[in-house]
C-alpha cells in the first residue's frame, strides 16, 4: 500500500467517523440560533466561529458532512442498483432490449450533469429525496454503460457457453455467472462517482436548489457565506475545506480500490 | 462525409428524446403555472385566456406534440417574465457564456501543457511530484469554492479586480476583462487538473516509444525531442479531452456564473427556475445540451480527422 493510498484511507476514515459520531460530541444545536453570538470568529468557545444567526460553524459543518456523504451513498447506491442490472440485461441480451436500453441511457448522457440535475430539481422541487434523486438519474447512465460493457465482454466468454451448452437458462447465467464477474469495474467506478455526486450535491445545495435550509449542507453554508465574505472568512473556509478534504479522500481511495479491482489497470 | 452523415443521423433520436425529457421534466412540475405567473388572486377569465394561450387546457401528448413544433421552427416561446423571445435571451445570454468559455480554455490550457510537458520529461522528479500533487488537489477543489478563495483574495484583501459582474468587451475592452479574470480562473483552474494528468500520462507514453529513442541516438536535442516529435503525437487524446471539457463547460458554467453573477446561461436557468420562467428554463436547458451533444460530436469527428490510424479504418 503507498503512502497516497494510506492518505486517502485516513482522510476517509476521519471524515467519515466525524460524521458518523460527530454530531452527537458537539456541543451545540447545528440549526439553533445564538443572537448574542452572531459572526463571532474562531475562539475557544466555537472553535470555527458562528454564523449570522450566531450558529456554531463546526456543529453545522459536522452535521452537513451528515447530509453531504448520505447524499453521495444513496445516490449512487440507487444508481448503482437500477443501473448496473439495467447495463447487464442490455449486454448480455443484445438486439432491440439493448438498442433501447442505450438509446435512453444517450439521451440521459446527452445532457451536462449538473444541468440534468438542475432540470429534475427544478421540476420536482428542492429537497432532500429530490437532491438523491436527481444526482442517481445523473449517475445512472454511467454505471449503465460500464455494466453492459463488461456483460458484451463476458457473454462469449468459454464458461458461458460452457454454461449455455449444459441447458442452464439465460437468466441462471446472467446471474450466476454473467454478473459476479461484471461488478468489480461498476464499484471502481461507483468508488469515484461518489466524489462527483458530493461535489454536485455541494453545486446544487450553493445554488439553493438542493438541501433546504435549516437543514445544513457544505453547499448552503457556502451560498449563506457569501453575504459576509468581508466580515466572516471563516463561514467560506471551513464548509469549503469540508468538501475538498472529502472529495479528495474518495478520489484517493477510489484510485486505490480501481489499482486493486480492475483487471485493465 | 458518410461518416458525418451517419454521425448526425444517428443524433436524431438522441435530440428527441432531449426534447422529450425537456419537456416532460417541466410538465412534472407542481401547481398550475398559469397561476405562478398571474399569483393566487388572478381572475378566472384571465387564468382561462392564459391556459388556452399555452395550450395548457389540452392533453399532455397534443402539448407535446404543438411545442415540438414550435421548436422545429426555432420558436422556444416567450419568457413569462419578461414577455420576450426565449431563443433571443438565450442568443444574448449564449455571448457572455461563450466569452467565459474561451477564456477559461485558455487559462486551462496555459496551466496544463506547460505542466504536464514538464512533469513528464522528469518523470517522478520533484517538478513531477509538485505537478501530480496539484493536479490531484485541483481535481478535488469544488470550483464555486476556488472562486470564492479567489474573491476573497483578489477582490477583498487586496481589491485589485471586481468581484462581479460583466461589462462587454467592444465597448469597454479594458473592464471587460477585469470583470473576466476572476471568472475565468476559476472555471479554466477546474479544467486544467484533468488536462495536465492526461497531458502528463500521454507525453511519458509517447516519450518511451522507439521513435523517441531514435531521434535521441541522432543527437537531437532534448528540448526539441520533447517540443517538436514528442508533444505533436502526444496532443492527441488531450484534443479530445479538451473537445469534451467545452462541452462540460456548458454545465460548469452554470455554478460559476452564479458565484459572479456573470449574465450567461448558466445564470440565465438559475434565475430562471427561481422566478419559475419554465419557458425559458426549457429552452435554456435544450439549447445547452443540443450543444453540448453538437460539441461532442465535432470532438469525435476532429478526432478521427486528426488519428491517420483511425481515417484508415473507415
Amino acid at each position: 500500500m503507498t503512502a497516497r493510498d494510506r492518505l486517502g484511507i485516513v482522510i476517509l476514515g476521519l471524515m467519515l467517523l466525524a460524521a458518523a459520531i460527530g454530531p452527537a460530541l458537539c456541543p451545540y444545536d447545528p440549526a439553533v440560533p445564538d443572537f448574542l453570538a452572531t459572526l463571532a470568529p474562531p475562539s475557544t468557545a466555537h472553535w470555527l466561529g458562528t454564523d449570522d444567526l450566531g450558529r456554531d460553524v463546526l456543529s453545522r459543518i459536522l452535521a452537513g458532512g451528515r447530509v453531504s456523504l448520505l447524499v453521495g451513498v444513496v445516490s449512487v447506491a440507487a444508481a448503482a442498483l437500477v443501473g448496473a442490472p439495467l447495463g447487464l440485461v442490455s449486454g448480455f441480451v443484445g438486439g432491440w432490449t439493448d438498442s433501447v436500453i442505450m438509446r435512453c441511457t444517450d439521451v440521459l448522457l446527452a445532457f451536462p450533469g449538473l444541468l440534468l440535475a438542475l432540470a429534475i430539481t427544478a421540476a420536482l422541487g428542492s429537497s432532500l429525496p429530490t437532491t438523491i434523486l436527481a444526482i442517481a438519474v445523473v449517475n445512472l447512465p454511467v454505471l449503465a454503460r460500464v455494466a453492459r460493457g463488461q456483460a458484451m465482454a463476458l457473454r462469449h466468454m468459454d464458461y458461458v457457453v460452457a454454461e449455455r451448452a449444459l441447458g442452464f437458462g439465460e437468466w441462471t447465467i446472467l446471474r450466476r455467472c454473467v454478473a459476479p464477474n461484471a461488478l468489480s469495474p461498476v464499484i471502481v467506478q461507483a468508488s469515484l462517482l461518489l466524489a462527483s455526486s458530493i461535489i454536485t450535491e455541494s453545486y446544487l445545495s450553493f445554488l439553493g436548489l438542493g438541501v433546504q435550509p435549516p437543514m445544513p449542507s457544505w453547499g448552503n453554508m457556502l451560498h449563506d457565506a457569501i453575504g459576509f465574505l468581508d466580515q466572516a472568512v471563516w463561514l467560506a473556509w471551513f464548509p469549503g475545506l469540508a468538501i475538498f478534504a472529502t472529495v479528495l479522500g474518495f478520489n484517493l481511495a477510489g484510485d486505490t480500490l480501481r489499482d486493486r479491482l480492475d483487471p485493465r489497470d | 462525409m458518410r461518416l458525418v452523415a451517419g454521425r448526425l443521423l444517428s443524433l436524431l433520436p438522441v435530440l428527441f428524446g432531449m426534447c422529450v425529457l425537456s419537456f416532460g421534466l417541466l410538465a412534472l412540475v407542481p401547481g398550475d403555472p398559469v397561476s405562478a405567473m398571474l399569483g393566487l388572486e388572478a381572475d378566472p377569465a384571465s387564468i382561462a385566456i392564459l391556459r388556452a394561450r399555452y395550450a395548457l387546457d389540452q392533453p399532455l401528448p397534443v402539448r407535446f406534440l404543438a411545442w415540438f413544433g414550435h421548436v422545429l421552427t426555432g420558436d422556444l416561446g416567450r419568457s413569462i417574465q419578461t414577455g420576450r423571445s426565449v431563443l433571443s435571451m438565450i442568443g444574448d445570454a449564449l455571448v457572455p457564456t461563450l466569452q467565459l468559455g474561451a477564456a477559461a480554455m485558455v487559462v486551462s490550457l496555459l496551466i496544463a501543457l506547460p505542466a504536464g510537458i514538464i512533469a513528464a520529461s522528469r518523470r517522478n522528479g520533484p517538478a513531477d511530484m509538485v505537478a501530480s500533487v496539484i493536479a490531484l488537489c485541483g481535481l478535488s477543489l469544488p470550483s464555486f469554492w476556488l472562486g470564492i478563495l479567489l474573491i476573497l483574495g483578489l477582490s477583498i484583501a487586496v481589491p485589485l479586480l471586481p468581484s462581479s459582474g460583466y461589462a462587454p468587451f467592444l465597448s469597454q475592452p479594458g473592464a471587460a476583462f477585469a470583470h473576466l479574470v476572476l471568472p475565468a480562473l476559476t472555471l479554466g483552474a477546474a479544467m486544467a487538473a484533468a488536462t495536465m494528468r492526461m497531458t502528463r500520462s500521454a507525453m511519458i507514453e509517447v516519450l518511451s516509444a522507439d521513435y523517441i529513442r531514435t531521434a535521441r541516438a541522432k543527437g537531437a536535442p532534448p528540448r526539441r525531442v520533447v517540443w517538436r516529435h514528442a508533444l505533436r503525437n502526444a496532443l492527441l487524446p488531450v484534443v479530445t479531452l479538451v473537445g469534451l471539457q467545452m462541452g462540460q463547460l456548458l454545465g460548469g458554467v452554470v455554478i460559476t456564473e452564479s458565484v459572479f453573477s456573470w449574465p450567461g446561461v448558466g445564470k440565465l436557468t438559475v434565475d430562471a427556475i427561481f422566478a419559475r420562467d419554465y419557458p425559458v428554463v426549457q429552452g435554456s436547458i435544450l439549447v445547452t445540451a443540443t450543444l453540448f451533444v453538437l460539441i461532442n460530436l465535432g470532438t469525435d469527428l476532429l478526432y478521427t480527422a486528426l488519428d491517420p490510424r483511425l481515417r484508415g479504418r473507415r
